[in-house]
């Protein structure tokens, strides 16, 4: 697997506060790696930093062959961003939300449309890509802004709390179609407080005070701290750190 | 008399029906927990319980208070905890305390012992600006604010949405010593797998109470013979799965899909051997449904 994120002795200080401490892994190609940690934890300023939004303080960041310092540009033009605040246009169709944000990222005339088709073949969107998205039901509008924030096809993409207080079939919904954009090729890195949700990554990233806690195949991390799910798992290596809130 | 009592209750919002027909009764001294997505009506429901929201129809008594004709009686003897972060951001920790204990009437001091299982944890913090406090930090503050003038019922609006795994298993352990006091607990989450922390669960969606019952009960009430199944790369087998004769629904759930089917006649060897028929090896286990299996038979019914 080539290697779409590599970071290697990434240390982010504020002032005094370690923030992130000395982390080191990479991401291949299509995976689906889930970053997880209590509030405070190191999340937020990992994400900020892959995404080109905050330069590192120590250590190498590449995200789509590009670094951190020098062309941070690049990658933001590189990567999709989705949070559970993304919110699509309701008053305007699904095709043209999507048509908007293609038009956002550069695309247009018959690249924005070929792209366009694309998507609602990809993400079975035939039926209603030409309704209005304030009427469409919570699941379809989630898959919908993932659709959106792939317009310009980057290879990395990056969800923040993707499925916060989505219903439990829509919230299945939408993990099928991140397994199936994984296996057309794109690169997830995913936040959750669902950890029944880290259980559906390829690889989890457990951060406890701007460290590594663990990393690895969820199965495998399951085995080697003995414990049955990954809430396990998170909540005694949280427990263990000094996480404040 | 029931602690709280619904009966009826309808809202809407325009066009918007927030809540159709609601009825339900919560027992003193119970943690009882309202379930659902967003925008299934909770903060609805919460609001016109807590005196703040008139309904269209029905009632809702909380105390054998009416929450419309007598909410002045009512505000002095339930604390009610918002979603959205309401205290004054600008004045510190000890100060909100202060002024929320003197609003109803009483002192810090007077309620410290019902309020220091959380106190304790925001002590170190006690002289910062509420807005400077940390997520989880908030909400201990929130909880204390709520409680200072100890009521007989306290309501809480998704007190655990947005906060980490850790602070949310720290708020459910206060809730618990705060249950332990004698004071009934009427809270929402969104999170179906927080049902196991009360003693009963309604769950809802648009509106529409589901079903009621105690965390283990909803096993009961789901129909089907469930199984869970184990296997590398099942994502990849979800549609061909859901496509089986026996299949009524299949969704994953952490590292297993738990199906559903009607047929009576099926057990973990026989499933085995249907799913290894379409190439996909497997470890069964027949298993018992849990509050979420029922919550997505019942949307799925829809």
């Amino acid at each position: 697997m080539k290697n779409v994120i590599e970071v290697e002795n990434l240390v982010k200080k504020f002032g005094s506060f370690v923030a992130v401490n000395n982390l080191t892994f990479t991401v291949g190609k299509g995976e689906i790696f889930g970053l997880l940690g209590a509030n405070g934890a190191g999340k937020t300023t990992t994400i900020r930093m892959l995404c080109g939004l905050l330069s590192p303080t120590s250590g190498k960041i590449s995200v789509a062959g590009y670094d951190a310092y020098t062309q941070p540009e690049q990658i933001r033009a590189n990567i999709g961003y989705m949070s559970q605040k993304f919110s699509l246009y309701s008053d305007l169709t699904v095709w043209e939300n999507i048509r908007f944000f293609g038009g956002i990222y550069g695309l247009w005339g018959k690249a924005l449309k070929g792209r366009a088709l694309e998507l609602v073949e990809d993400f079975k969107m035939h039926d209603f890509k030409d309704i209005m998205v304030e009427s469409l039901p919570v699941g379809w509008r989630q898959r919908i802004s993932l659709a959106v924030s792939l317009v310009h096809k980057p290879p990395v993409i990056f969800l923040d709390e993707p499925t916060s207080g989505v219903d439990p079939v829509a919230r299945r919904m939408f993990w099928e179609t991140i397994h199936h954009i994984s296996s057309l090729g794109t690169t997830v890195i995913v936040t959750t407080h669902y950890m029944d949700e880290a259980e559906y990554c390829h690889t989890a990233l457990v951060m406890v005070d701007g460290k590594i806690g663990a990393l690895g195949k969820p199965g495998e991390l399951k085995q080697k701290y003995v414990v049955e799910t990954m809430n396990e798992l998170f909540l005694s290596l949280a427990r263990n750190g000094n996480t404040k809130s | 008399m029931p602690a709280i009592q619904v009966t009826n209750l309808s809202k809407s919002y325009g066009e918007v029906k927030a809540l159709s027909d609601v009825c339900l009764s919560v027992e003193t001294g119970e943690m009882y927990g309202l379930i659902g997505p967003d925008g299934a009506g909770k903060t609805t429901l919460i609001r016109i319980i807590a005196t703040l929201l008139l309904p269209d129809g029905g009632n809702a008594r909380v105390l054998g208070l009416d929450t419309v004709s007598q909410y002045k009686e009512l505000r002095g003897e339930i604390g009610y905890m918002p979603a959205v972060f309401s205290l004054y951001s600008d004045l510190t920790v000890q100060e909100n305390l202060n002024f929320f204990a003197g609003i109803f009437g009483t002192t810090v001091k007077e309620n410290y012992d019902l309020i220091k299982g959380v106190y304790h944890m925001l002590e170190p913090f006690k002289d910062r600006p509420a807005g400077k406090l940390s997520g989880g930090m908030k909400q201990k503050l929130a909880l204390s604010c709520a409680l200072i003038h100890r009521p007989k019922v306290l309501i809480l609006d998704e007190p655990t949405t947005g906060v980490d795994a850790v602070s949310r298993m720290e708020l459910w352990n206060l809730l618990h010593e705060i249950k332990n006091q004698g004071i009934t607990i009427f809270v929402s989450t969104a999170y179906m797998d927080e049902a196991k922390q009360c003693d009963r669960v309604a769950l809802i969606q648009k509106g529409t109470i589901l079903g009621v019952n105690t965390p283990e009960g909803f096993a009961h009430m789901f129909p089907y013979k469930l199984f869970a199944v184990y296997a590398s790369d099942i994502w990849k087998h979800s549609d061909a799965i859901r496509r089986l004769n026996a299949c009524e629904t299949a969704y994953m759930f952490g590292h297993s899909l738990h199906f559903a089917t009607k047929s009576s006649n099926e057990n973990a060897d026989s499933l085995g051997q249907i799913l290894k028929s379409i190439g996909i090896d497997a470890v069964v286990k027949e298993i018992d449904a849990g509050i979420e299996d029922y919550f997505i038979y019942q949307l799925s019914e829809k």
